[in-house]
């Protein structure tokens, strides 16, 4: 250990130190009167956290032998995690201080989850990489049931909890397989032995364990139970947070174990991604239809988004990989706009979940309707919304990867999954009138809404170009896909 | 038969049988001491193949806490456990053949194991040899200075696990009176008690 590997962790180092500074100093004041400013204060760090990522961006670097890699991918990732978490904190305060839930370990255990999901994306080892994957799971099932007092808050905790420690042992009897043939556990060791063509079954047994651990992780079918319980369970804030930022970790690790551990075996993970791929997208379009409640609908989608993201990666190639980044970053912005509305959906100052109470919702709330129809058509694919890109990306990445059946499948899912997004858009603009949603929107959600709408809406323009994300992208799947 | 054998093959009985009444024990308090006679015989395992800081780890970590933990729970929850196996018979059918089925599947992964070329070079490489340092030596190079990342990040768990456990259940009940360190060290004896010379039949 020596102070150059230290300075490569320094995003990691300050997180957990400010995590550790902030408990301290909201236990000995006002404990949960500092809540609202410590949510805002992480917020802010996380953004500051991002900034210095990109800046001080430098090729690869490698620290403690191997474990910790700093990349272009990894930056990638963690830039998207760190944004998306602090506007999950930002739009979702209001409704916790509400609720009377805003206390102030929240922010801090949302801190070390992401201090867990940075070391997820930047993990060369498997204790590294099983290390990163706990920390963030286990503080995300303590914020799961962070309402403790309604039953559905601690159903979906320890359901998680539970599914999540099944998921683990899966993981880690994987790992102890490949470490078993390999001998090492690092990435950069395993990649050495694990070639395309002679993997041995024991090896091949060990990397169908660790993608079932991983698959769990991004609720990819069928290791999806426990996503639509845990969304409708966990308080709107934490849905939120679920949908995002531990997605883009989860799947940036994916990518990194079968390209950085088992890049030299394609053909062998490429059929069960493909599968997963495949999956999930049909489930995810299917289970959505017969659904009346949002939260559980967006577990259904991001069930299905999961899937196309997937398809990237099953393309095996550099493009996939980058078609991946880029659906990721844009699934995550389209999220973060979508809950930013469903956060402020109330009926007597009550929150309400429910899709009925859209009904006719455009007649009272012209603007609002508009930046959700944006949302949904994206959500859909609908040209010219980003999400079209996003989904164009991924099927051209699976066709010039010779996986034009996988392309197909793709389509007809998303056709499918196209009607519960537009029924939404159906039932604001054409419902029958009857007395809906009520209660004003906040700042921040309006402007979280509106800038997220907006973004959705215009970033494919030639000027705007995606504010640069094809590039990005393609630097970052130029650093992993070797 | 040396000495050393006559021991191996005694704590590995021990140990088996050990595990097996853990799971067949009817009463969970019986279960729990078996599973210490279980972690006692693995540390005697450790220590024939000369791990002795596993072994003392074993016997101090898992037999000191963990276990007498397990105790007091198991004492203390009223758990019907009869109930929740008869729960469990519902799911076993299936559950059996799930399990069958992997186990016939990873003896068919071990059945024909191997390992990469050069995995004993790579296998040995993290520890130096047992003649130039004792194990418990051996383990702190590695955890102090190899690992010192994962060392700090069980670290950050642990901080996760103990605010998580704070977080859901610790309940601020304003109803009862609670000692109050400072108040008590203030009293002033002499403000304390107060004589009262009460007169015959008047009363105060």
């Amino acid at each position: 250990m020596t102070g150059a590997d230290l300075a490569i962790l320094i995003p990691e180092i300050v997180l957990s130190l400010y995590a550790m500074a902030a408990l301290m100093v909201a236990v000995y004041t006002s404990k949960d009167g500092m809540a609202a400013t410590l949510t805002t204060a992480t917020a802010t760090i996380f953004v500051l956290i991002a900034l210095y990522i990109a800046v001080t961006a430098d090729g690869t670097r490698v620290a403690f032998g191997g474990m910790f890699v700093d990349d272009a991918f990894a930056r990638f990732a963690k830039i998207t995690i760190l944004l998306s978490a602090a506007a999950v904190l930002l739009i979702g305060r209001e409704y916790m201080q509400k609720a009377d839930i805003l206390r102030f370990e929240y922010p801090v255990l949302v801190t070390l989850a992401v201090v867990g999901m940075m070391m997820m994306v930047s993990a060369g080892d498997l204790i590294a990489l099983y290390m990163g994957l706990e920390l963030q799971s286990l503080a995300l099932y303590v914020i799961a049931s962070l309402r403790r007092d309604s039953v559905r808050s601690t159903e979906a905790g320890l359901k998680y909890f539970i599914l999540g420690a099944l998921s683990s042992g899966l993981l880690l009897y994987g790992a102890s397989l490949t470490y078993g043939y390999a001998g090492t556990t690092l990435f950069s060791g395993i990649i050495e032995t694990a070639t395309e063509g002679d993997m041995p079954l024991g090896l091949l047994f060990g990397l169908v364990f660790v993608m079932a651990g991983l698959a769990f992780k991004v609720s990819a079918a069928p290791f999806h139970m426990w996503t639509p319980d845990v969304y409708e369970g966990a308080p709107t804030p934490i849905t939120a947070l679920f949908a995002t930022a531990p997605k883009v970790a989860a799947m940036a690790l994916f990518a990194r174990v079968v390209y950085d551990a088992f890049g030299g075996a394609i053909g062998d993970w490429q059929q069960i991604v493909a599968f997963l791929a495949v999956f999930s997208m049909f489930l995810g379009a299917v289970a959505a239809i017969g659904q009346t409640d949002i939260k559980r609908l967006m577990a259904y989608s991001s069930i299905s988004h999961m899937g196309f993201a997937l398809m990237g990666l099953a393309a095996g190639t550099e493009q996939g990989v980058s078609a991946m980044l880029i659906y990721m970053a844009v699934y995550v912005t389209m999220n973060i706009g979508t809950f930013a509305f469903i956060l402020t959906m109330q009926k007597d100052g009550r929150p309400v979940t429910e899709i009925s109470a859209l009904s006719s919702f455009a007649n009272r709330e012209g603007t609002k309707a508009l930046a959700l129809l944006v949302l949904m058509f994206s959500l859909a694919g609908v040209p010219p919304m980003v999400g079209f890109f996003g989904k164009y990306a991924v099927l051209l990445a699976a066709v010039d990867a010779g996986m034009a059946w996988l392309a197909v499948a793709a389509v007809i899912a998303s056709v499918i999954g196209a009607y519960y997004y537009l029924r939404i858009v159906y039932l604001m603009y054409f419902g029958e009138n009857r007395d809906g949603l009520d209660g004003r929107m906040g700042a921040v959600q309006y402007v979280g809404l509106l800038a997220m709408a907006a973004l959705i809406a215009l970033a494919w323009l030639p000027g705007v170009n995606l504010l640069g994300l094809e590039n990005m992208a393609a630097q970052a799947a130029e650093t992993l896909v070797r | 038969m040396s000495m050393g054998d006559v021991t191996f093959y005694l704590f590995a009985v021990s140990l088996l049988t050990g595990g097996l009444l853990t799971v067949m024990a009817r009463n969970p308090v019986h279960s729990v001491l078996w599973l210490i006679l279980a972690f006692l015989s693995a540390a005697g395992l450790f220590v024939l193949i000369g791990a002795e800081f596993v072994a003392m780890l074993l016997i101090i970590v898992y037999v000191g806490a963990v276990a007498v933990l397990f105790l007091f729970v198991v004492m203390m929850l009223d758990i019907d456990f009869a109930a929740l196996k008869a729960e469990m018979a519902r799911y076993l059918p299936l559950g059996a053949l799930i399990g069958v089925v992997l186990l016939m599947q990873l003896g068919l992964a071990f059945g024909v194991w191997e390992f990469s070329d050069g995995v004993d070079a790579r296998l040995g490489n993290p520890i130096p040899p047992l003649d130039q340092a004792h194990n418990t030596q051996a383990l702190g190079l590695i955890l102090y200075d190899r690992y010192i990342l994962l060392f700090q990040l069980s670290g950050l768990i642990l901080l996760v696990a103990m605010v998580g456990a704070i977080v859901l259940t610790l309940r601020h009940r304003a109803d009862v009176k609670r000692q109050n360190v400072v108040a008590q060290m203030m009293r002033d004896p002499a403000k304390a008690l107060e004589m009262k010379d009460v007169k015959p039949g008047q009363g105060l």
